[in-house]
């Protein structure tokens, strides 16, 4: 199969702050808010460059996503930026009423999604914030999958119209996207071609999916690897073509099954396509604190849980 | 009643010749907008006259007189104040309002609350209605709006003033008080926000719902300019203390305005009760309320 290279481990958190500093040297309407986590959110280079375009907002994340509506109009672009358990569940109704209902052009940047944020444990990880926000009649869903990917990700956003939720983590994980690869929202990455399964992943599982792939490769297993950055607006065209040569199909991602992408996926095919899936994604439980590398252990979430769930989708083909 | 006042207030005879006539067009829109609100609410059977009527005077004070407004209508109003309707359940007023002030045709106002309409029940920019800019309804969530677009205004060197509206009982929602603490900490004072105080809510009086305590000093403790309108309903009142309210912009607060209004303002039998909160009138009570507002400019 097609090798992939870790050009070196990094936080996709970082991914977003490099986007950030070249957004702020690029388009003078990009502005930054932030609820008391610059360090965690790594945009201190954009706010010593673009003092003026930063608003420290303070312990406030109800207030930040109403003055985020609100600097749209007067034409500016505005990134908010907290953990992303306080960029969605805690103010949900602030994002659905101000922000999608209101169709403002505000760009919902959330770091220290999922159980990989490690130690601070259930309270901060969300594990369902991409179903909260994927239900959110407009809102574009994204999911990069590296460091390279989320920075091209956060400068591709500033030039869609509309709400759009961008999620990213807090560990380092392999940058393996190509540096100069271009950010289509909404298009799949074709990262392996194979013939006897589909493996569907999104974020950082995208890495352990490839894992997986090169050790099935091993068993005589020829898996199709498919990079899903953006669960919303799904790309269906992808998904389904490949299926349709493989299958069976395995979708992974470090969030709760119900109302993540595999449950996206799987409303795709009931309809288009039925196929037999198998679901890498915690199963409706809360996390806990541990190490990151424990954590997907536990919660299976990591290359070895994605062979596994081959294996299994393969017998019921 | 309100041009006897006036002539009162006013001792200069020019002055008030011609304040006169400025008033006594308010009023005709006023008296009309009530008429408007009215038969609104009436026609669906459901809607907020209650807090409509008591902001008629504000709302149409703000509109024709105090707000420097461009001539049309797009979402960001570089170089024109902006207004925002926090407690969006009083759509009625803000729709006759815009209607009667240009913004759309004053017919739209038969299509309120009915399938396909722009005059939603809570103001959307969803259907795309003119002078809308952020859909309100649920409720706290207008002022942190008002502030951002103040704040825009600042970063694009725009002088222009932004106003918000509030009900009373709205204040109940923390996120007013995440805004409150930062318009004053951030200096925004490019931003007037009117708090609606009938001392009405749903369930009964303020006080018996949850008592607010000195607003006035709870505003003045975080930092902002606060100013009372006694006479919320009055127009010269509302004249008199938004432009004190607007001279106190630009001087690093936040400028809040206390309007002391009577829900249901106008109709007799609608005043000093929250039973109209969210309630229409009847065909009769419909026909006593249009009795003690004459028509003025013509109804829709």
């Amino acid at each position: 199969m097609k090798k992939y290279v870790d050009q070196g481990k990094n936080d996709t958190r970082s991914g977003f702050g490099a986007g950030m500093t070249e957004l702020g040297r690029t388009n003078p309407k990009v502005v930054a808010l932030c609820a008391d986590l610059i360090g965690s959110l790594k945009i201190q280079q954009f706010i010593d460059e673009n003092p003026d375009r930063f608003f420290q907002i303070g312990i406030a994340e109800a207030n930040m996503m109403g003055i985020a509506a609100g600097l749209t109009i007067g034409g500016k672009i505005p990134f908010t930026g907290t953990f992303a358990n306080f960029s969605t569940g805690r103010v949900y109704d602030q994002i659905r009423q101000s922000i999608a209902y209101s169709g403002k052009n505000v760009k919902i940047c959330a770091s220290h999604a999922g159980i990989t944020l490690g130690e601070d444990g259930a309270t901060h990880q969300i594990l369902e914030d991409i179903g909260l926000m994927k239900m959110l009649p407009g809102m574009v869903v994204i999911n990069p999958c590296d460091y390279n990917q989320t920075k091209a990700a956060t400068i591709a956003i500033a030039d869609y119209e509309g709400p759009v939720y961008l999620r990213f983590g807090r560990p380092k994980v392999a940058n393996f996207t190509p540096v100069d690869q271009k950010f289509e929202i909404g298009k799949a990455v074709m990262l392996n071609e194979g013939t006897d399964v589909t493996i569907v992943a999104t974020g950082h599982l995208v890495w352990e999916a490839l894992q997986a792939a090169e050790a099935l490769e091993t068993q005589g297993v020829s898996a199709e690897v498919i990079n899903i950055h953006t669960i919303k607006p799904l790309d269906d065209e992808a998904i389904l073509k490949s299926v349709k040569k493989t299958g069976c199909i395995v979708t992974t991602e470090e969030h709760n099954y119900l109302g993540g992408l595999g449950e996206s996926i799987s409303g795709l095919l009931a309809t288009q396509h039925p196929t037999p899936q198998e679901f890498v994604a915690t199963q409706d439980t809360f996390g806990e604190s541990g190490t990151p590398a424990q954590l997907m252990e536990k919660y299976g979430l990591n290359n070895k849980a994605i062979e596994k769930a081959v294996l299994k989708v393969l017998k019921r083909k | 009643m309100y041009t006897q006042k006036i002539a009162i207030t006013f001792e200069n005879h020019k002055q008030n010749v011609q304040k006169m006539a400025k008033i006594e067009e308010i009023q005709d829109i006023v008296v009309q907008t009530r008429r408007d609100i009215l038969r609104m609410v009436h026609k669906v059977n459901s809607g907020h006259p209650g807090g409509s009527l008591g902001c008629t005077e504000f709302l149409v004070t703000l509109y024709n007189e105090l707000m420097d407004l461009n001539d049309g209508f797009d979402m960001d109003g570089i170089g024109e104040d902006l207004f925002f309707l926090s407690n969006g359940h009083i759509s009625p007023v803000f729709y006759s309002v815009l209607a009667r002030k240009g913004y759309f045709d004053v017919d739209e106002l038969n299509t309120f609350r009915l399938i396909d309409s722009r005059l939603q029940g809570h103001p959307t920019t969803h259907e795309g209605l003119p002078g809308v800019r952020i859909a309100s309804g649920s409720l706290g969530q207008g002022m942190s709006v008002a502030i951002g677009a103040a704040q825009a205004k600042k970063l694009n060197n725009d002088p222009k003033l932004v106003y918000s509206l509030h009900g009373d009982g709205e204040l109940q929602e923390g996120q007013n008080w995440e805004a409150i603490m930062y318009a004053s900490g951030k200096k925004v004072d490019n931003l007037i926000a009117t708090i609606d105080l009938n001392g009405q809510q749903i369930d009964g009086s303020t006080d018996t719902v949850l008592p607010m305590g000195d607003l006035k000093a709870k505003f003045e403790a975080f930092d902002w300019e606060v100013l009372e309108i006694k006479e919320g309903n009055d127009v010269q009142a509302i004249l008199n203390g938004m432009q004190e309210a607007k001279n106190k912009t630009g001087k690093g607060k936040p400028v809040c305005v206390l309007l002391h209004t009577v829900m249901g303002n106008g109709v007799d039998f609608m005043m000093h009760t929250h039973a109209w909160h969210g309630k229409a009138p009847s065909d009769e009570q419909l026909a006593t309320a249009l009795e003690q507002n004459a028509e003025t400019l013509g109804d829709y």
